[in-house]
């Protein structure tokens, strides 16, 4: 325990004066606070013809697709570059296990990425003083826990291929692509009449099914399940990919 | 403090190591001396439980590297080859994320402390980018004494310092080694042979010769040699210490010295002194040849039949010598 929070401590620090970490922040907040100010207007110039309010989705929703593509980039140093540099070999030779050293760095990773969507929450306290009533605290609350799952397990994944490979460019296409089919998996077929056990299947891993019921503001069980487990699955492997590169 | 025993290890179709077999006890300095690719590292990383071997076994400080890894990682201090530092990290910091992983309960004491020994107490809050490859050395160094191991495994570890830190940093290896077990590498001999009790010479994963420096000469030792100087003409002068009843072979050296061979307990040199003065010769330097680690060396780990170009003043390695193999080595 004491270890993981070493690294972890280490690999969080390590986001303030990484340029990545300000990139990927940067790209965060500014791409957000144009959806927000344009959301805004739009809002603003429909209220004229009807009662209509926007919701915290229209801050959930860009976040969403912004975590897909930036994750990548905030794992893709964590392990692959003690790899590269050579510090695998002091990590490999402290008295830590391989476990301890893959749950610190996502822990790390993790604590970086809350820290960016607790900056986020200014968007929904904004959108709160400027619509009457209020915004609809309910789904806020799921919206942002299930970001927060669905965060967790694609960083896990992501420090699990960053294990794989020493070169950091390889690391986040590789992630990306990951994503990407967990992400696209449903889609066979493009009339959304499939049936059967295939279809189930997959149906099931898709990531952005899984979280749609989080945006809706319903929290299920089943899904909460599938974050954690990925996030848990990701680490095993994770740790097996880093206790293999001793046997290579 | 170490042992191994058949340790063998296969990068695919190559064998890194063959089944080395040895020991070091504890206040030993153990050298492993060896060419490029010799199997130093590779045994190096075994016994730190970087990686584990492809057969035999191997203990240290009584517990095996591979089923008992984390004890032995607890007890080993380990500097590689390729110094790992993180760059983006303060000296301190470094350090002081290194005493965490060890749980050392009183970090800030033993940081000022190893800080002290290398001379890098000054740096403590510069950037480990900002410094130069001997700083680093000496920060790599300065982690592995941080929770005090009882078996200490340096990877070359005078490689890149100024002579003046060659010396500080050889010292500091012989008092830790007079309580505790040092394993180190190293290509420049004259260190192994003033660090070292022992010394194992490794050539293509395996160990050719193991024994103190000391009687490693003495073996290879098969004749006496000694160089003689004559200031002015020497015309004649091999000739005349030919005839010395004694001297079984003359050689002319390149700089205008004589180096006259004599067999192993028979001192025939004063009666050469005797025979040059006796003939007119104004003597001026009479010298006996150590054959040198440097010779043992070139002798086992050589391929071709044909003996290497030696160095005609094969005495000790003195320590200005030492700096310039270890400059020529940075470059």
């Amino acid at each position: 325990m004491r270890n993981i929070w070493t690294v972890a401590k280490r690999e969080y620090k390590l986001f303030f004066i990484s340029p990545v970490a300000y990139a990927v922040a940067f790209l965060f907040l500014i791409i957000l606070g144009w959806v927000f100010f344009s959301g805004m207007v739009e809002a603003i110039a429909y209220s004229t013809y009807y009662s209509y309010a926007p919701t915290v989705q229209m801050v959930l929703s860009p976040m969403v697709t912004l975590v897909l593509f930036t994750l990548p980039a905030i794992t893709m140093g964590s392990i692959s570059k003690e790899q590269s540099t050579g510090t695998m070999e002091l990590i490999l030779t402290s008295p830590m296990r391989d476990v301890e050293l893959v749950i610190g760095k996502w822990l790390g990773c993790f604590l970086f990425m809350l820290t960016l969507l607790a900056v986020t929450l200014v968007y929904p306290i904004a959108l709160n003083m400027m619509i009457d009533p209020g915004i609809d605290q309910g789904l806020m609350v799921a919206g942002y826990a299930g970001l927060i799952l669905m965060v967790s397990s694609l960083l896990a994944v992501g420090i699990a291929i960053s294990s794989l490979f020493s070169n950091q460019i390889v690391v986040f296409v590789v992630n990306l692509a990951t994503v990407l089919l967990i992400w696209m998996v449903r889609n066979v077929n493009s009339t959304g009449t499939s049936s059967g056990l295939g279809y189930e299947i997959l149906k099931n891993l898709n990531l952005v099914d899984h979280y749609l019921n989080f945006y809706r503001g319903a929290i299920s069980l089943v899904d909460v399940t599938y974050f954690v487990s990925l996030t848990a699955l990701a680490l095993v492997l994770g740790t097996v990919f880093v206790e293999s590169r001793r046997w290579r | 403090m170490i042992e191994v025993e058949g340790l063998t290890k296969d990068y695919g179709a190559r064998r890194a190591i063959d089944s080395l077999t040895f020991n070091a006890k504890q206040g030993e300095v153990v050298g492993f001396l060896g060419p490029n690719g010799a199997g130093k590292t590779t045994t190096m990383r075994i016994l730190t439980g970087y990686m584990p071997p492809s057969a035999g076994w191997a203990k240290v400080a009584g517990f095996d590297v591979v089923d008992q890894s984390l004890e032995v990682r607890k007890r080993v201090g380990y500097l590689p080859e390729t110094v790992p530092l993180y760059t983006d990290m303060t000296v301190y910091d470094y350090l002081k994320f290194m005493a965490d992983l060890r749980h050392l309960e009183n970090a800030e004491e033993r940081i000022d402390e190893v800080l002290d020994t290398v001379h890098m107490l000054n740096r403590a809050d510069g950037y480990i980018a900002n410094l130069s490859k001997g700083m680093r050395q000496r920060i790599g160094l300065a982690q592995a004494l941080l929770h005090k191991p009882e078996v200490l495994i340096l990877d070359e570890p005078t490689i890149g310092l100024d002579p003046a830190q060659i010396i500080e940093v050889r010292s500091l290896i012989k008092e830790i080694g007079r309580e505790r077990t040092v394993l180190l590498s190293t290509h420049i001999l004259s260190e192994a042979q003033q660090l070292c009790d022992r010394v194992l010479i490794i050539n293509k994963g395996k160990i050719v010769a193991e024994d103190t420096p000391e009687r490693l000469q003495e073996r290879l030792t098969g004749s006496q040699r000694a160089i003689l100087r004559v200031d002015g003409d020497a015309d004649g002068l091999a000739t005349l210490v030919n005839t010395v009843p004694g001297v079984l072979r003359t050689t002319d050296q390149t700089d205008g010295s004589l180096e006259f061979e004599s067999a192993p307990g028979n001192d025939v040199r004063a009666m050469v002194a005797r025979a040059v003065i006796g003939a007119g010769f104004d003597l001026t330097e009479l010298r006996p040849v150590n054959i040198s680690l440097e010779d043992i060396f070139m002798e086992l780990t050589r391929e071709e039949p044909e003996p290497p170009q030696m160095s005609d003043q094969g005495l000790d390695v003195t320590e200005e010598e030492a700096a310039t193999e270890v400059e020529q080595a940075a470059e």
